[in-house]
This record gives structure tokens, C-alpha cells and sequence, in this order.
């Protein structure tokens, strides 16, 4: 028997597209992700199972917010900043969504280079979008440190309802974590890309298989997932 | 670069790489990130300006539900390449998440009700400004 792999040459030919083509691709005794190789349908299935642990959370906060009897706190007096003497509505979290989305950008592009081996431009624009990674946790921790001193705690705050404190620092807590993780494997994985690992099919350190440069396509779906969260956090917990 | 190391599988996922069936390597035009690019930022300033210019009422929720859907919309097709891949991928990842729209709704029908319970047992102020975007501003002056 003969175990059809993801890097077989271009297994999507000559199979029928749209919904022919789904019924086609789940029959049985075959892999079903023809466009996807291992490596990659793992971090999809990964990042759906993400997708249910971000909307638990989010939904959560919509039931105590519409449950709770007390004012919410208005995020857009709650996050603004006094800048030159003058008060911006939530300024801050404006700048930081301008950051994760330039972030995703440049990783797009890094991801461009990488498959044209152009290992340096690959390397530097992963290093960029760690950069702006960076940057974006060090604004939260800003953030964090400015509602704590301010009196926001997970149990209560001085603007209105408790559950402000506790879903703020749940779900942008751990899309603060998200993000970190991130900029670390951007940075393996950019000094992967600088030394040429990919080039020698050098094994990784979690796996026997071969390091190939799609390696950092998957980085950039789990990247470009993190900015997707974060436009559902900026909609509903920010703007609504 | 290192074009001397290319074998002739490289050289062949170089050539189909356009045809976005490939199993590997999702190669686009650099251009067409770059115009998404341009329209997320288009569409941040959008979603932020609702929130600068206070739009209020059932207008600001439509516009921040658009605002918000067009950008994921934009990321998952271009930027995490979902528009080049095959359906049975495409079905399998983004109809899961579908279900999320029932949790919601229970969830808001409870939530409905809690606050209903908590207003006639507890005596809580009846003023609904929990369910109206901002409805803080309203009640803070």
C-alpha cells in the first residue's frame, strides 16, 4: 500500500473543484486535504480549535455584559489617552491595531520571499513582524499598568460594572499570550531562515521530518490568526 | 538567490505556484498584499472613526459588525491564503465556527433572562443601559 504524502507532485490535478470536488476529496481511503500538507491542515485544526476557546470567551463577556443590571464602563473614555493636553478616544488600542496589522503584512511578504528563497529579505521581515509583535505586548503591558493603577481589578473597578475588569483582562490576557508566543517562533524560525536550515532540510526540534520553508506559511497562518482575533476583540469588546 | 541550489522539484513549485492548487508553497503577488494591506488600514481608520465621531444606536453596531467582518473576511482569504485552497479544506475549517452562532444566540436569550430575574428579585435599577452601545455615556452625565 502506498501512503499518498503531502509532497507528492501536485496532487490537486485532475481532480473536480468546487462542491464535486469536496465529495471527491473526503471519499474514502485518501487524504482528504489535497492543497494542504500535513503541517499545514494541523495548524488549521489547531487554530479552529482556537477559534472555540476566543469565542467562549467573547461570548462570555457578552452574557455578563448584558446580563449585568450596572452601566458597563464606556471603553471609549476607559482607553482614552491625553496627548499635548488633549484627550483621544481610545487612541491607544487605535495604534496598537495599526501595529498588528502592519505586523501581518510584513509577514505575508516574508512568507513571499521565503518560497523565492530569498532568505535574507525572508528573515528580515520575520524579525520585523516580531518587531511590531513586540512592540504591540510592551503597549498592552502599558495599557494593563494605566486601568490597574487606575483601580481596574478582576473583581471591580471605578467605572461601572465588575465584569469590565474580569472579561478586559481574560480575553486580552490571553490574546497578549498569543501574540508573545508568536514573536518567539518568529525569531526561531527567522534564524532558521538567515542560517539556511531550510536549504539542507534540516530537521526541526519537535519533529524527525525534513524543515522545509513552508514552515514559515504556517507560521504565518497562526500570525495572521492572531491579527484575526484581535479585529473581533477591537469590534466587539472596544468599539461596541 | 542560491538559484545554483534549485532542484527540479523547487523549480517546479516555482512554476505552478500561481495555479494555487499546489500542496505547498502559496506564492502570490507581492502587489495584492500590499492592496490588502492598504484596504485593512482603510477599513481600521473606518472601524476607529465610528468610535471618534460617536455614531450611536443601531447604526454604529451595523457599522462595526461590517467594519469587523470585512477585515477577517480579508485576512482568512488573502493573507491566510484560504481563497486558493480547496473546498474540502475551505468547508472543514470555516463551517465549525458556524456553530458559534447558536451559542450565541442561547447565550443572549439567557442573558436576557438573567437580567430580567435580576431586575424584578434584586430591585436593580431598571434602566436597560447594559444592552445599548455606550448606553454609559448616556447615564454618566
Amino acid at each position: 500500500m502506498t501512503v499518498e504524502t503531502a509532497s507528492s507532485k501536485n496532487p490537486a490535478q485532475h481532480r473536480p473543484d468546487g462542491l464535486r470536488g469536496v465529495f471527491a476529496d473526503w471519499g474514502s481511503d485518501q487524504r482528504s486535504f489535497k492543497s494542504a500538507s500535513w503541517g499545514k491542515a494541523m495548524m488549521w485544526i489547531f487554530l479552529v480549535s482556537d477559534t472555540f476557546i476566543f469565542s467562549c470567551f467573547l461570548i462570555s463577556y457578552m452574557t455578563v455584559r448584558m446580563s449585568t443590571t450596572v452601566p458597563w464602563p464606556h471603553p471609549s473614555e476607559v482607553f482614552a489617552l491625553t496627548i499635548g493636553g488633549k484627550t483621544i478616544p481610545l487612541i491607544l488600542i487605535a495604534i496598537m491595531t495599526f501595529i498588528l496589522i502592519t505586523s501581518s503584512g510584513t509577514m505575508a511578504m516574508a512568507v513571499n520571499f521565503a518560497y523565492s528563497r530569498n532568505r535574507r529579505n525572508a528573515a528580515l521581515l520575520m524579525l520585523a513582524t516580531a518587531f511590531f509583535g513586540a512592540t504591540f505586548v510592551g503597549m498592552q503591558a502599558f495599557e494593563w499598568t494605566k486601568l490597574i493603577r487606575e483601580g481596574v481589578r478582576p473583581w471591580g473597578n471605578p467605572f461601572g460594572a465588575a465584569q469590565f475588569g474580569s472579561s478586559f483582562f481574560m480575553i486580552t490576557g490571553f490574546h497578549g499570550f498569543h501574540v508573545s508566543m508568536g514573536v518567539i517562533f518568529l525569531l526561531l524560525i527567522a534564524r532558521n531562515v538567515w542560517r539556511g536550515d531550510y536549504e539542507v532540510e534540516k530537521r526541526g526540534f519537535f519533529t524527525g521530518r525534513k524543515g522545509r520553508y513552508e514552515i514559515v506559511e504556517i507560521m504565518g497562518l497562526y500570525w495572521h490568526f492572531v491579527d484575526l482575533v484581535w479585529v473581533f476583540i477591537f469590534a466587539l469588546f472596544y468599539l461596541w | 538567490m542560491l538559484t545554483s541550489d534549485l532542484t527540479s522539484e523547487d523549480t517546479h513549485s516555482a512554476a505552478v505556484a500561481h495555479k494555487g492548487a499546489e500542496a505547498h508553497g502559496q506564492q502570490h503577488p507581492v502587489k495584492l498584499y500590499l492592496v490588502v494591506w492598504g484596504w485593512l488600514f482603510v477599513l481600521s481608520t473606518c472601524s476607529y472613526l465610528i468610535d471618534y465621531f460617536d455614531v450611536q444606536g443601531y447604526l454604529r453596531w451595523f457599522l462595526i459588525l461590517v467594519f469587523m467582518i470585512l477585515k477577517a473576511g480579508l485576512i482568512v482569504a488573502v493573507f491566510m491564503h484560504m481563497a486558493w485552497e480547496r473546498l474540502a479544506l475551505v468547508t472543514a475549517i470555516l463551517t465549525p465556527p458556524l456553530a458559534l452562532l447558536t451559542f450565541v444566540a442561547v447565550m443572549a436569550v439567557e442573558s436576557d433572562y438573567t437580567h430580567d430575574d435580576r431586575v424584578t428579585y434584586f430591585g436593580a435599577d431598571h434602566t436597560d443601559v447594559a444592552t445599548t452601545p455606550a448606553g454609559h455615556a448616556h447615564n454618566a452625565e
